[in-house]
């Protein structure tokens, strides 16, 4: 019998793979290709060599994203983790209307970036505007603006993830440890902190990568602004994330098409290589039930 | 219970399967809605990538008029606000790439070149009254503008006849308003006075949002360019001396002190509040141009808009010597281009579709009436717009037009620089010398990594 499922699993697989590798596999290397290459529309593409990972090295707007994205991500993953590692805690204590909390929090998740984005300039802007500001007067309030609002729309889908993982924990290891003598601080910092391990690789991968590649909620937020001009004349978007900066490099002239793309790829090693990293150092804390 | 989710699951699978369907026959068969109309025997036809989002509902009719006259298929896709580049680098790529598409002037024009099929001997290019309207380069005609367009200060009469009537005016005709101190001293006097004449502000806020923002950018920032040019007799420049800076800087805090709105708040503002503001009778100025004319004009229904007498237009003075001859700002930066990868039969259609467009009764009334276009051909028709007669009015008069060089800009990041300066100049929290280097030098960088 399962000889004979096995001879089916190609086919059955093969729908899936095909879609996958004209969606993902081909793209992606004809991605990394397309970096080597000048080109207006990418069926008419001119080999160039390394040209474009120069001179996207050498961009100063591409450094100014590159830290504003790494200043984000740790502040991103800081917050959404320790608030819905949190709230997760306390909505499975038992309290009334548990469910009703959860699915509140949850809820933000569910609208798109670009929309979120919008709403949240509206909210920004009314408030700021009594004091004669707007999001976009300063960096700083573009900064907290966006975290913020990546806070406000992750938070809930993290906490959904860690109110699985605390329903995971066997009641028992409680219960002896409570016979034991165990103050609550000590069942939090020796049970369930443990025991949480594999739930908090989980999320703070998630969150890592997700921060990292945040496109929508920073152009509808503040679309890079406000910009610093620099003294060779280029203006630098001090709020500008990486990928709306490889996203504006794309379209801003007929040379920079492979620059954007040159770093695309760039932006794909940094995350491989931090979400990696990441994994193996929360892994090594994972215990065996 | 169960029979209904039963029911519902088939109905969801019956669903899915049938957009799956679709999805697959969409690609090479004509929609559905074309099985009324003929098809033409040579099977060539256009899809047209339009640039001008306030007039996709004319293109749309005026192609399905084409289409019932002729038979020959035309699609007309309208790329969203501000994201032309992005859908037809995309558009390009597909198999069915629109045979019709556009692109702003020399510096646009460089980008898709490659992709220009040479007009050189087509009817369209036949047609066009002079050679100003057409992007030339080495004898081949790869572009050839479809409107002419012109911007300057547009006015609501009624509030400025008040403003004259008043006691505290010291200027008592807009024929007197002919230069930057004129006009300075007319929008001070009604930002001062503004309760009595019951405006908000004498010029409509100079919103800095991506709706808004080109009108200072790019048309605004064409004054102390068109200055530079003329001084120099040159049309485009590797690097700008920024010679007028100075006046850009007097008429941009002209908008910003005497608008509707604080100018820390003009980050936030929109196209649609600007416009707002003028149709309410909020503002006595507006700076737009012709195209502004169908969202501005008065709607019976909602009581709102100015009547077509309403309307006047000043040029934009900025304080150069001799302004008292300067007209308005005309010109072009829509030019139609074919695309030189389509097939032959499309090629056919599309320079059919153009010439028919710019010939035939039915197309020229089109773009004269109901999109309100000057069009630089030969059979046109006078348009209904009445900003465009005063743009002609001032042409009669002897005033020099003043042309539109912001096409020989850079980039958009040029203009996307000076606009963030711009912004934070009004807010406060940047300095003029940032939207000067943002100009000057930003000019010279950008016109390098353009020209690699």
């Amino acid at each position: 019998m399962i000889k004979k499922n096995k001879r089916y699993f190609l086919i059955f697989v093969l729908p899936t793979l095909a879609a996958f590798i004209m969606a993902f596999v081909w793209p992606f290397f004809q991605g990394i290709y397309l970096s080597f290459c000048k080109f207006v529309t990418i069926s008419k593409a001119e080999f160039v060599g390394f040209d474009n990972y120069i001179a996207a090295f050498q961009d100063e707007t591409f450094m100014s994203a590159f830290w504003f994205t790494v200043a984000f991500v740790i502040v991103t993953v800081v917050f959404i983790n320790v608030i819905a590692f949190a709230i997760g805690y306390v909505l499975t204590m038992g309290i009334r209307g548990s469910n009703i909390f959860r699915t509140t929090f949850f809820m933000p998740n569910l609208i798109g970036g670009i929309v979120l984005g919008y709403i949240w300039q509206l909210i920004f802007n009314g408030v700021l505007l009594t004091y004669g500001k707007t999001i976009v007067s300063d960096a700083t309030f573009g900064f907290w603006g966006l975290v913020i609002l990546v806070c406000w729309q992750q938070i809930g889908y993290m906490m959904i993830i860690y109110i699985a993982g605390f329903q995971g924990i066997p009641a028992d290891l409680y219960e002896a440890a409570r016979i034991d003598g165990a103050s609550k601080p000590q069942l939090l910092k020796n049970i369930t902190i443990p025991m949480m391990a594999p739930s908090i690789t989980i999320c703070s991968f998630l969150t890592l990568t997700n921060s990292f590649k945040l496109f929508d909620q920073n152009l509808a937020l503040t679309n890079g602004l406000p910009g610093v001009v620099q003294a060779s004349g280029t203006t630098v978007y001090t709020t500008q994330m990486l990928a709306l900066n490889i996203y504006n490099t794309f379209y801003q002239n007929a040379n920079t098409r492979g620059v954007g793309q040159a770093k695309a790829v760039i932006f794909f090693v940094i995350v491989v290589a931090i979400a990696l990293l990441q994994l193996y150092f929360t892994r090594k804390r994972e215990v065996q039930q | 219970m169960k029979k209904l989710s039963k029911i519902v699951a088939f109905g969801m699978a019956g669903c899915m399967m049938a957009s799956a369907f679709a999805g697959c026959s969409g690609g090479n068969q004509p929609a559905s809605d074309a099985e009324g109309s003929k098809t033409d025997a040579k099977g060539g036809k256009v899809y047209y990538l339009n640039f001008k989002p306030e007039q996709d509902e004319k293109w749309q009719n005026l192609a399905k008029a084409y289409t019932e006259e002729t038979g020959v298929k035309v699609e007309v896709v309208t790329a969203a606000e501000g994201t032309y580049e992005q859908t037809l680098t995309s558009e390009m790529d597909k198999k069915d790439a629109p045979t019709l598409f556009q692109v702003n002037g020399p510096v646009g024009l460089a980008n898709w070149k490659d992709y220009c099929y040479n007009l050189a001997d087509s009817d369209l290019y036949k047609q066009v009254k002079s050679d100003d309207f057409v992007l030339k380069e080495d004898g081949e005609v790869y572009g050839v503008a479809y409107v002419i367009e012109t911007y300057g200060i547009i006015y609501n009469k009624t509030l400025l006849d008040k403003y004259f009537a008043s006691d505290f005016a010291t200027v008592k005709s807009a024929a007197e308003i002919n230069s930057f101190d004129k006009l300075k001293t007319v929008a001070t006097e009604i930002q001062a006075n503004k309760d009595a004449l019951g405006v908000d502000g004498a010029f409509t806020s100079a919103g800095m949002d991506a709706s808004s923002d080109w009108r200072f950018k790019t048309h605004l920032a064409n004054m102390p360019i068109y200055y530079e040019y003329k001084d120099k007799g040159i049309s485009s420049t590797e690097a700008i001396e920024g010679k007028y800076l100075d006046n850009y800087k007097q008429i941009w805090d002209l908008y910003i002190d005497n608008a509707t709105c604080d100018k820390t708040a003009l980050a936030s503002k929109t196209g649609t509040d600007a416009e707002t503001e003028f149709k309410t009778g909020k503002a006595v100025f507006y700076q737009n141009g012709t195209w502004a004319y169908d969202a501005c004009k008065y709607n019976g229904e909602t009581g709102e808009g100015l009547k077509d007498e309403e309307l006047g237009m000043l040029p934009i003075y900025i304080g150069v010597e001799g302004e008292k001859n300067q007209g308005l700002c005309t010109g072009s930066e829509n030019y139609w281009c074919i695309n030189k990868n389509a097939s032959e039969e499309d090629i056919q259609a599309t320079l059919d579709f153009v010439s028919w467009c710019v010939t035939s009764d039915k197309g020229t009334t089109a773009l004269a009436d109901d999109m309100g276009f000057v069009i630089p051909f030969q059979k046109a028709k006078a348009a209904s717009n009445p900003l465009v007669a005063i743009a002609d009015q001032y042409v009669s008069e002897g005033k020099t037009s003043v042309s539109w060089n912001f096409s020989s800009i850079p980039s958009e990041t040029w203009k996307n620089g000076v606009g963030t300066a711009l912004t934070q100049y009004a807010a406060g929290t940047g300095s003029w010398d940032s939207v000067v280097t943002a100009f000057v030098d930003g000019w010279k960088t950008e016109y390098a990594a353009a020209h690699q």
